[in-house]
């Protein structure tokens, strides 16, 4: 017989049809349709955060290496005996975006163990929802860090930040959004090339690098009192963060389909 | 309605300057038991992927049939998909059971805590193993979990990748019955496996590919081991 051609060596079996087949209706006929997107993204992240919270792994990881950082740095930049409140904007998003890196590569090494990237991508789903979801959960990861992060500069640094510090807050919660949303697209790229934890940030960080100088900027204004600077930057970043989500919701499903 | 059939068209996929696939043709009926057979590298795996949506051919096209009409590729057709790959697809921190209802939801199954039950029973996964977490199973107890996930939407199109791998005798005994269960509802079963014993009463369709082509291919209603050891020996060997 010829390769690519079918044998029918016997009358084709008698194919009964599948809705009389169909036992148990575990699904119901647009059950999955109708589900809605946040419902489904959602889902994905609550999946995510309870992995998390029962090893904590992750957090505890990045929360200790951003403690190192922001500790070494505080005694690296003195002047005249005094910690410089000049460096806090370098240390505090260089702590976070170093941490969220490391974060980001264990979040989505757990989605290679099982390959279970591939079983989130096999339902129905809608891929963004799946995107959606890991995004919100590293999102939450960063801030958990950033948390940790902002009062350790505010006391070693020895700043008092007034009122300031809710737009500070405001401000490292865009740049969370930003870091989840460009990382996850890059970590999902990466997930199934072998030398991933080099490139992750190889690839990620250049295009941080607007995310990472509003950040620095609006946080050196905030410390320098400049409240109109401070806003300019934020809005910066909350464009930064919009035009990557429309990037990553564009380009998402066509990146992580091998 | 689930899918009634599978039309696969001159399916090619390269990997860079590897060719895993090659103008592969294959069609798959509404309650066939196909066995996709061959030696290590011959392009099933990539085949099961392709089947599943989660890889793109390079060439040729894989057709979708519900009834009369050709289905498009979308959201809805992945729910009618269930896949059990060489991983387990399941997360080790969380148990048996949050597995499968964490999955449930996302294929929008109605009461996924009953499902989960259910399809755990069926696969024998008993209550003190089902709190446990995964990642502290053996490989049969995994094995079962992954198939429970591939069957937690009552999928028309099963495709299973080695699915006898680390079950006991019992365990694979009662995947052959679920296959034979699976032929009578009309689902379309794909299976790739070395276990040629173990699937031969039940199979209806075997296809042997060998260096990315189909070598062979032959529909009967049941074979016997002898056979099915024959046919492997003469087309993929």
């Amino acid at each position: 017989m010829e390769a690519g051609l079918i044998e029918v060596a016997a009358p084709p079996v008698s194919c009964p049809p599948r809705a009389a087949g169909r036992t148990t209706g575990a699904v119901g006929p647009s059950t999955a349709h109708r589900t809605g997107f946040l419902r489904l993204a959602g889902a994905v992240a609550a999946k995510d955060l309870r992995v998390e919270l029962r090893s904590r792994e992750v957090v505890y990881t990045m929360a200790f290496f951003a403690t190192v950082i922001v500790v070494v740095f505080s005694f690296a930049f003195v002047k005249d005996q005094r910690a410089l409140i000049e460096a806090v904007p370098g240390v505090a998003w260089a702590a976070v975006v170093f941490a969220g890196t490391i974060g980001l590569g264990r979040a989505f090494d757990r989605e290679r163990e099982g390959d279970t990237m591939r079983a989130l991508l096999l339902t129905p789903a809608p891929r963004l929802a799946v995107f959606a979801g890991k995004t919100v959960a590293i999102t939450a990861l960063v801030i958990s860090v950033e948390a940790v992060v902002l009062p350790l500069c505010l006391l070693f640094f020895n700043v008092d930040l007034g009122a300031g510090v809710l737009h500070l807050a405001l401000v490292l919660v865009l740049g969370a959004v930003g870091f989840a949303v460009v990382g996850t697209v890059f970590a999902a790229m990466l997930l199934r090339v072998r030398s991933r934890d080099v490139l992750l940030p190889v690839v990620l960080y250049p295009i941080l690098v607007p995310m990472i100088m509003a950040g620095t900027k609006a946080t050196g204004a905030l410390l320098a009192g400049a409240a109109g600077d401070a806003w300019f930057w934020t809005q910066f970043l909350a464009a930064y963060d919009a035009v990557f989500v429309i990037v990553a919701l564009w380009t998402f499903e066509a990146l992580v389909i091998e | 309605m689930g899918l009634s059939r599978v039309a696969v068209q001159k399916v090619g996929k390269r990997f860079g300057h590897q060719r895993a696939l090659v103008g592969v043709d294959l069609e798959l009926a509404a309650g066939e038991v196909c066995a996709l057979l061959g030696p290590n590298g011959a392009g099933k795996s990539t085949l099961l992927g392709i089947l599943s949506t989660l890889v793109r051919p390079t060439s040729g096209a894989v057709t979708y049939v519900d009834g009369d009409a050709a289905r498009p590729a979308d959201d809805r057709l992945r729910g009618e998909i269930g896949l059990l790959a060489h991983a387990s697809l399941c997360y080790g921190e969380l148990t048996a059971v949050e597995n499968l209802v964490f999955f449930g939801g996302l294929y929008g199954v109605a009461d996924p805590e009953a499902r989960a039950h259910a399809l755990l029973d069926q696969v024998g996964l008993d209550g003190k193993a089902r709190a446990r977490v995964a990642s502290t199973y053996s490989r049969g107890m995994v094995q079962r979990l992954a198939l429970a996930r591939a069957l937690i939407a009552d999928p028309s199109l099963l495709l299973l990748d080695e699915p006898f791998t680390g079950l006991d005798r019992g365990g694979a005994l009662a995947l052959g019955q679920r296959l034979g269960q699976a032929r009578a509802d009309g689902v379309i079963v794909l299976v790739v496996t070395h276990d040629l014993e173990a699937i031969a009463e039940v199979t209806d369709h075997v296809v042997v590919l060998r260096r990315g082509q189909v070598a062979h291919a032959v529909r009967q209603r049941g074979f016997t081991y002898a056979e099915l050891r024959d046919l492997y020996h003469r087309h993929a060997d």
